[in-house]
């Protein structure tokens, strides 16, 4: 598998210029807040956008996943979420789920 | 170690806050060790991931990165995926302006969990000291992680069978999930992965993913 270095790279320095960008422009430019909403909801848009295509393939993975979300529904501590998802799509692959 | 001389420095941590940041970094060392694993039996040489999480630090960008270049993408859509996935340290950045300062060693700290940890404080001083405990707490706990991940991955070669591939969409449904109690962020997310999931059947590796932003036009109005 190939991963140029200069990828790696260039997502470091874009990543670096996102972050750095607030505390650089502090005191002189204000997002207004709309943008500032919009923006966090675009951000969650993506990560749930990333949820369910990496989830996808087979049973077992979206099925551990599943468990993630009513776990986190029910409002489960963070590693618990996280270990049920693992420890479900383990057993079901155990016993023969794709 | 300068890292836990500076833990003990910062008195202001109630111990409720320390063991939550310590459960979040079990929980992001378990994504870490996965991460390392999945990338090194996917065929990446392990210093690929050891180095990328060194310089990037954002778990989302690299598993993106590292899905797209296994599942056939190109170089160019893992980058700029994993660049609009971090756009949202763009709002963050602002967000805890005050306690990062403006130089490097803060900034690269700046994290959906960090940024969490930091508003939780009541006070400058107490924003301060939970954004840096959490910060360099997760930076270590991250790194080391992936560095046990590539290694294990190598010798294991099926992280399959532990389930570990559940466990990066796992973390974000749990970060994400309680944001979702908005119907204005309810709508356009759930909308945003129908877009997806259904371009995920036609469209190349990384491309859904963007595509998913289409549902920020299903936003209800404010009231």
């Amino acid at each position: 598998m190939d991963m140029p270095i200069a990828a790696i790279v260039a997502l470091a320095a874009g990543t670096l210029a996102f972050r750095l960008a607030g505390p650089l422009l502090r005191g002189r430019v204000r997002l207004p807040p709309r943008l500032e909403a919009l923006l966090s909801t675009a951000a969650l848009v993506l990560l749930f956008a990333l949820v369910v295509t990496s989830s996808s393939g087979g049973w077992a993975r979206p099925a551990g996943v599943v468990v993630a979300g009513a776990l986190a529904l029910r409002r489960a501590p963070f590693p618990v979420i996280v270990i049920g998802a693992a420890a479900t799509t383990a057993l079901l692959r155990l016993i023969g789920v794709p | 170690m300068s890292v836990v001389f500076i833990l003990l420095a910062m008195r202001s941590i109630s111990r409720t806050a320390l063991r939550d940041i310590a459960l979040v970094c079990v929980a992001d060392a378990i994504v870490g060790a996965s991460f390392g694993a999945i990338a090194v039996s996917g065929g990446f040489d392990p210093w690929v991931p050891v180095v990328m999480s060194l310089i990037v630090f954002a778990g989302g960008a690299q598993f993106a990165a590292i899905g797209i270049l296994m599942g056939g993408g190109g170089a160019v859509a893992a980058v700029a995926t994993g660049l609009i996935l971090n756009a949202r340290l763009l709002p963050f950045g602002f967000a805890v302006a005050d306690v990062v300062g403006n130089r490097l060693p803060g900034v690269h700290l700046i994290t959906d969990e960090t940024v969490a940890f930091a508003l939780k404080g009541a006070g400058p001083r107490e924003r301060h000291d939970y954004f840096w405990t959490s910060g360099l707490a997760l930076f270590a706990a991250w790194n080391a992680s992936v560095v046990a991940g590539a290694l294990a991955g190598a010798a294991i070669g099926d992280v399959g069978a532990l389930g570990l591939d559940a466990a990066f969409p796992a973390v974000l449904v749990a970060l994400i999930m309680p944001a979702l109690a908005d119907r204005g962020v309810r709508v356009p997310v759930l909308t945003g992965g129908v877009i997806a999931l259904a371009a995920s059947t036609v469209l190349p590796a990384g491309l859904p993913v963007l595509l998913s932003l289409l549902g920020l036009l299903a936003r209800p109005k404010e009231a």
